[in-house]
């Protein structure tokens, strides 16, 4: 299936390659970089590129490529989802996936690869069975192995594969059971120019941290589960057991993994916590143009809007932007024409806004594409939603467990606030 | 010193690899070690390290398992280069694969056959013959995958192969299961027959494969269901999309003629197949997901595919990657099921934020989905996206209102009119995209349009884009009789500039010229003379080719043929319009899914997805024989059953249940596929003459609860409309339990479906009572099981049989001696009349005047044993011994009257 896989950075140059198969030469990839080129955007890049004898399917994540070359007919998504499973285990052992994060632990990334993958095919993917096999690093590790020469690979053989629950470790311990569970909410939205939502969705994730001994069995239910229109599970969750009674029951991987993603669904409407008001005027006869921002909250129940950072890509004929902002700061780049504007938190007393002129470039015409604002914000301890969990019991170990469950809202990929720029004579 | 060096590895070159080979031959472990990691990071940049291989491959034996594991890396990475240094090793992975322990067994295993070294294919093979009968499933994973690389290494070694995948691909392990199908795949696709008998234990297994495992094996599956089974597309659901007709119209026709004979019933292991896949739309996984869509698509009857929408939507939500190629998929269903999406039509908005290669991806959705109820919604998105800043996408959104004008006659007009306010846009792109699509709308309907054509050519001049001017170009030509003022005049412009402008706008000057001379030759004479002239000195031949055909066509001369007299109906024939369709209209010859739909191209190794066979093939080959049932089992019923196999998790242990169902299932179809069939069918019941239902107990394990008893019901539709929201209702007695099918959302008049359902009978013959509704009546229904259906096969040898019966005597016997009919009275009639009545199993005998039959209780599992003294002049006695008292004396009754009659 997967031949050979290339590491590509912003600058077009590979960092890393390896090779499941017979080695395919490095050259294949310029084909991927022609492809780059024509690309006026790095996401730009078509994810599946096919060259006289292979094909090229990559992903880019954190500004890297990661290129996987493939030799014959594979369904794209199997290699999609592959690679990104492999970007998500180096995060989860490296804490970041950089260029230099994989350079610097080369030794354990090509460990890794060789796990993940036999002859091109997923082999060990389960991040609680690899980091059985090959220890992540850690500072104090590294140290240690440096003065003892000890190593970063498991000193025992693993028997995670052989377990009766493949993606659990036997043999956890803790002194103190704890399981904790963020239901973390993104909204994604479109809003047209007067305000109001053309599309809301709402999908929802239960990220756990589970450090419990044993082999406990876990079962959570919700308050409102009908609220859940479409779900996704990790392999743990029984099937059946929520077909027929809406209770989520698994037995847990140890340490951290997502549970659960579910989507809302859309007959509930969706109230977007923040609005924005806009007014951008320019008249004609002048090469000046009035902007002016006010955001405020909606519907928090009382809750605070924080971290919220507002963007926006500026006509391109607008040269410079003189804003005065009520709170935080503000960037125009003049270069790249994008605005944004980091707010903070919204005091619903005194709302923020961003207001002043715009001055276009002499002799260019009005602006007549609309611009649109991309909003981000966060709100703790609440599910928009409404969703609550009712309870969360454990089964198959005699000792109590510390449970805590925690929610958050905040904008997804896109908040998008259309605009509309009214051209005055 | 130690943590620092491997983040540098760019600091060696080759000449400092003498300092790695001192290192590799010093007697510490750790500078050994520091060496392959250094080594690793050479190779992990594309740096040669070849010549190392001698000082590296002496360590491969060594025990440190870090260092062990980079010397492998190496070994598998330049071994094919230094075929005879890489000989040394083999002989420490022979030794390996020997190892107590299973991960050395399989790793050994994995590196042996990475080396690709011609000269160990004996040894490979001998390796993975051993490793497939491993005890380990690990291990047996690992084999299938070498069964690949040494196929990819020797293709000779093919039918050896065969023979090694067709015995993994018998292996119960769910470990197992994905990879032995991948190798299938890869070497041998076309034995679709290895399939047959493994058929159900994969469906069974795929809830608890790996998902990567999922994906192959769904794949391959919905390939075979493609080969196996008929279609289950009926004539009336066909058309029920709109413009569905041409839309394998093929299979259709092909299929009209059994259609009528006899109404479709889907085979049971179609449905198992649909069924087991579906809790997997569920998957985090999206390969698996888009795999069971495609399988459902391919698979499914047409009003089931519609639910995987929900699932599909989701994935959208994901990476962009996998947006991308879920985009595609969704718009080629599109296509030919508008409905399926319509509903989430405004999941498909464009987002100022997605690439433009996901926006153009919507665009394309959006556009199928378009029809006369949401067109005025849909036009004013596409509104807001004609002013986004990505030209290249308004530019797009410009082709899709074509799109939207030509498909639905009803806002062709507003769409024309928009498109010709867009001609005043400041950006070029926009304008020119406008002028072309403009262009075609007014061939598809040319009565009434003079005003846009003189406003275009009053934009002439402004416009610069060379395809935009040749467009408006040619619409003049066309339509010169309808502008007769303007046209001559435009021809005079383009006189004047005829040498600076761009080779496509030439041509159609050319082509405008000749036009106007042939319509209004009095004014354009000496115009089209001066740009043939021009033309025929142009630097391009096509140009000067153009010219001089023309010249020749339209000016009269001594030279000219016969062609001259028809210039005027060659030039100015009415021409068909344009089509203006979807590039994904053609995309479903592909599987979905696939790199092949994904490229629009068919890839290397691409599986076409063969038409539904008319006549299915003979459904008994996916049986399990009984031979290799028996086999299979004795060991697990010598021992307890209580070690389960331990690679398997979840579904609540039912699949183990379910696995040994299908094998002694298929042992009971077997032994009683000598009579006339496997199940029984009992009463009919018609209900006001709108729904029947027929049911027969299949004599399966049920796939619910163990202790239901397995019943197929067949309802068809009898009435002249179809049903909606048939599902079970109130039940009686209250506390019957019952394993409901799932509620049919509709069934068409004369169209029948085939539901199981699991019922409790608590080991007794009364009956249970349900009602079954449909959306808007209610029957009841009363199934009574005859006793020998509440038992089912146990498989036992003789002495346990005789011991067990020992243990129930007394109360627990129950005899009677019976004159059987003479034709009965050999032991293999009496074993098919016995068989017919209760589901039990043949218990094989030593004797040949004994007949044993064991069975337990589906409910409580309290075993029943028959047995059957043959004494002379065909009187024999039959006893009867259970707990369950009430049964025996009931199928004593049953068996006697079975054996007693002819």
């Amino acid at each position: 299936m997967i031949h050979s896989l290339f590491l590509v950075n912003a600058s077009g140059d590979i960092f890393l390659e390896k090779h499941w198969k017979s080695v395919v030469s490095r050259s294949v990839c310029d084909y991927f970089f022609e492809a780059q080129e024509r690309a006026t955007e790095p996401e730009n890049v078509p994810p599946v590129i096919p060259t006289p004898h292979h094909y090229l399917i990559s992903v880019l994540r954190h500004r890297i490529y990661f290129v996987a070359v493939i030799q014959s007919e594979v369904p794209p998504l199997f290699v999609i989802e592959f690679l990104h499973r492999v970007v998500d285990t180096f995060q989860d052992y490296f804490g970041v996936c950089t260029e230099a994060a994989i350079k610097d632990n080369v030794v354990v990334v090509y460990e890794l690869l060789e796990e993940m993958l036999d002859n091109g095919f997923p082999l060990a993917t389960e991040s609680n069975i690899l980091k059985e096999l090959i220890k992540p690093p850690t500072i104090l590790r590294t140290m240690v192995n440096t003065i003892t020469g000890s190593t970063n690979v498991g000193e025992q053989l693993p028997t995670g594969q052989l377990s009766v629950v493949p993606w659990r470790r036997t043999g956890v311990k803790y002194t103190n059971n704890e399981a904790y569970f963020d239901v973390v909410e993104e909204i994604d939205a479109i809003i047209d120019k007067s305000g109001s939502t053309i599309t809301a969705e709402i999908q929802g994730v239960i990220d756990a941290c589970v450090k419990l001994t044993g082999m406990p069995d876990l079962t959570l239910s919700f308050m409102n589960p009908r609220l859940l229109d479409d779900v996704s599970f990790h392999p743990c969750v029984r099937f059946k057991r929520w077909e027929a009674e809406r209770i989520l029951s698994f037995i847990p991987p140890d340490g951290n993994f997502r549970l659960l993603s579910y989507h809302v669904s859309s007959q509930n409407l969706v109230a977007i916590p923040v609005y924005v008001k806009h007014n951008i005027t320019f008249r004609e006869g002048s090469s000046q143009g009035r902007f002016d921002l006010t955001l405020g909250p909606k519907q928090t129940m009382g809750k605070a809007v924080e971290s919220v950072l507002v963007s926006s890509q500026l006509p391109r004929g607008v040269l410079n932007a003189n804003l005065n902002p009520s709170q935080g700061t503000y960037t125009f780049d003049p270069v790249t024409k994008l605005l944004s504007w980091d707010v903070g938190k919204i005091n619903p007393q005194k709302l923020p806004s961003l207001k002043g002129t715009m001055s276009l470039q002499a002799g260019a015409s009005k602006p007549d594409e609309n611009p649109t604002i991309n909003i981000q914000f966060k709100i703790q301890q609440m599910a928009i939603s409404g969703l609550k969990v009712n309870r969360l019991d454990m089964y198959g170990e005699k000792y109590k467990p510390f449970k805590g469950i925690k929610y958050m809202t905040k904008a997804g990929k896109s908040v998008l606030q259309r605009m509309h720029i009214v051209n005055c004579k | 010193k130690g943590m620092l060096i491997p983040t540098r590895p760019r600091l060696f070159s080759v000449c400092r690899n003498e300092d790695l080979k001192e290192m590799l031959e010093s007697s510490k472990e750790s500078l050994k070690l520091e060496a392959m990691k250094r080594i690793v990071g050479l190779i992990a940049k594309g740096k040669n390290a070849s010549e190392l291989f001698p000082a590296v491959v002496k360590n491969v034996a060594s025990k440190n398992i870090e260092l062990k594991k980079l010397v492998y890396v190496y070994l598998v990475r330049y071994a094919e280069e230094q075929q005879d240094l890489a000989l040394l090793s083999i002989s420490t992975f022979q030794r390996a694969l020997k190892d107590p322990n299973q991960f050395i067994r399989a790793s050994a295993l994995r590196v042996l056959s990475s080396i690709r070294v011609p000269i160990i294919v004996p040894i490979m093979m001998l390796a993975i013959k051993e490793a497939a009968a491993d005890l380990s499933p690990y291990v047996r994973k690992t084999s299938a995958h070498a069964i690949q690389k040494l196929f990819s290494l020797d293709a000779d070694q093919k039918e050896q192969l065969i023979e090694v995948i067709e015995k993994l691909l018998k292996d119960k392990s769910t470990l197992v299961a994905g990879s032995v199908v991948m190798a299938f795949e890869e070497v041998c696709p076309d034995r679709i027959d290895l399939i047959h008998k493994n058929y159900r234990k994969l469906c069974n297994l795929l809830v608890d494969v790996e998902e990567w495992g999922q994906v192959v094996i769904i794949s391959m599956l919905t390939r075979y269901a493609r080969t196996q089974f008929t279609s289950p597309w009926k004539e009336g659901a066909m058309f029920d999309e709109n413009n569905e007709k041409a839309f394998y119209e093929s299979d259709s026709e092909e299929k009209k003629g059994h259609t009528e004979e006899k109404p479709y019933i889907m085979d049971p292991d179609h449905r198992l197949l649909l069924r087991n896949t579906k809790p997997l739309l569920q998957s985090r996984n999206t390969a698996v997901v888009m795999s069971v869509a495609q399988l459902y698509w391919h698979l499914a009857p047409k009003h089931e595919v519609s639910i995987v929408t929900k699932s599909l939507v989701r994935l959208l939500r994901s990476h962009r990657e996998v947006q991308y190629i879920v985009l595609q998929n969704i718009a080629t269903m599109s296509i030919q099921r508008k409905g399926m999406f319509e509903p989430f039509m405004k999941s498909f908005y464009v987002r100022s934020t997605d690439a433009t290669h996901i926006k153009t991806l919507k665009l394309e959705i959006l556009t199928n989905l378009a029809n006369e109820a949401n067109i005025s919604t849909i036009l004013r998105e596409f509104q807001t996206y004609v002013k986004s800043q990505d030209k290249a996408f308004a530019a797009a959104t410009i082709q899709a209102i074509g799109r939207c004008a030509t498909n639905i006659s009803e806002v062709t007009d507003t769409c024309l009119n928009g498109l010709v306010l867009l001609l005043s846009n400041r950006d070029e792109t926009v304008v020119a995209e406008s002028v072309v699509v403009i262009k075609k709308l007014l061939q598809t309907q040319p009565t009434q349009h003079s005003e846009i054509i003189k406003h275009m050519a009053k934009l002439f001049d402004n416009i610069t884009v060379p395809m935009a001017r040749a467009s408006i170009l040619w619409l003049i030509g066309e339509y010169c009789e309808r502008v007769p003022k303007i046209a001559p005049d435009v021809l005079r412009k383009m006189a004047k500039s005829f040498t600076a402008e761009e080779d496509i706008v030439k041509l159609q000057t050319v082509n405008l010229a000749a036009k106007l001379y042939l319509t209004n030759s009095k004014q354009t004479k000496l115009l089209t003379q001066y740009i043939l002239n021009l033309g025929k000195y142009d630097q391009n031949y096509d140009i000067r080719d153009r010219t001089r055909f023309i010249r020749q066509l339209i000016v009269p001369s001594e030279k000219s043929g016969a062609l001259n007299k028809y210039a005027r109906r060659i030039l100015l024939a009415p021409k068909p319009a344009p089509v203006l369709e979807s590039s994904f209209k053609d995309r479903d010859r592909f599987q979905l899914g696939t790199l092949s739909h994904s490229l629009n191209s068919k890839a290397t190794g691409y599986q076409e997805l063969s038409d539904w066979p008319a006549v299915a093939p003979d459904q008994s080959v996916r049986n399990v024989e009984i031979i290799e049932a028996v086999k299979e089992w004795t060991p697990t019923v010598g021992k307890t059953k209580q070690p389960k196999s331990d690679d398997k998790f979840y579904s609540d242990d039912e699949d183990e249940k379910e696995e040994e169902g299908s094998d002694s299932s298929g042992s009971e179809d077997s032994s009683s596929s000598s009579s006339e069939g496997l199940f029984m069918y009992f009463t009919m019941q018609m209900f006001s003459s709108c729904l029947a239902a027929k049911y027969h107990f299949p004599r399966q394990p049920c796939l619910y609860q163990p202790s239901m008893v397995a019943v197929q019901v067949i309802l068809s539709n009898s009435s002249d409309h179809s049903l909606e929201e048939i599902h079970i209702g109130d039940r009686s007695p209250a506390s019957l339990s019952i394993h409901c099918f799932n509620t049919i959302e509709r069934l068409e008049p004369e169209a029948s479906v085939t539901v199981s359902m699991g019922i409790d009978f608590s080991d007794s013959t009364q009956a249970a009572n349900f009602q079954l509704c449909t959306k808007e009546d209610q029957f009841s229904v009363s199934i009574q099981p005859a006793v020998g259906e509440l038992l089912m096969p146990s498989s036992m040898t003789e002495q346990d049989f005789c011991k067990e019966q020992g243990k129930l005597q007394g109360m627990n016997e129950t005899s009677a001696t019976i004159t059987m009919e003479t034709a009965n009275a050999s032991s293999q009639a009496i074993s098919k009349q016995v068989l017919s009545v209760a589901n039990v199993g043949v218990v094989s005998s030593s004797q040949n005047n004994f007949s044993r039959f064991a069975g337990r209780t589906v409910s409580s599992g309290a075993l029943v044993l028959v047995s059957l003294e043959l004494k002379e002049s065909s009187t024999a006695l039959l006893t009867i011994n259970t707990e369950k008292t009430v049964m025996a004396s009931m199928l004593l009754r049953d068996i006697k009257q079975a054996l007693t009659q002819a």
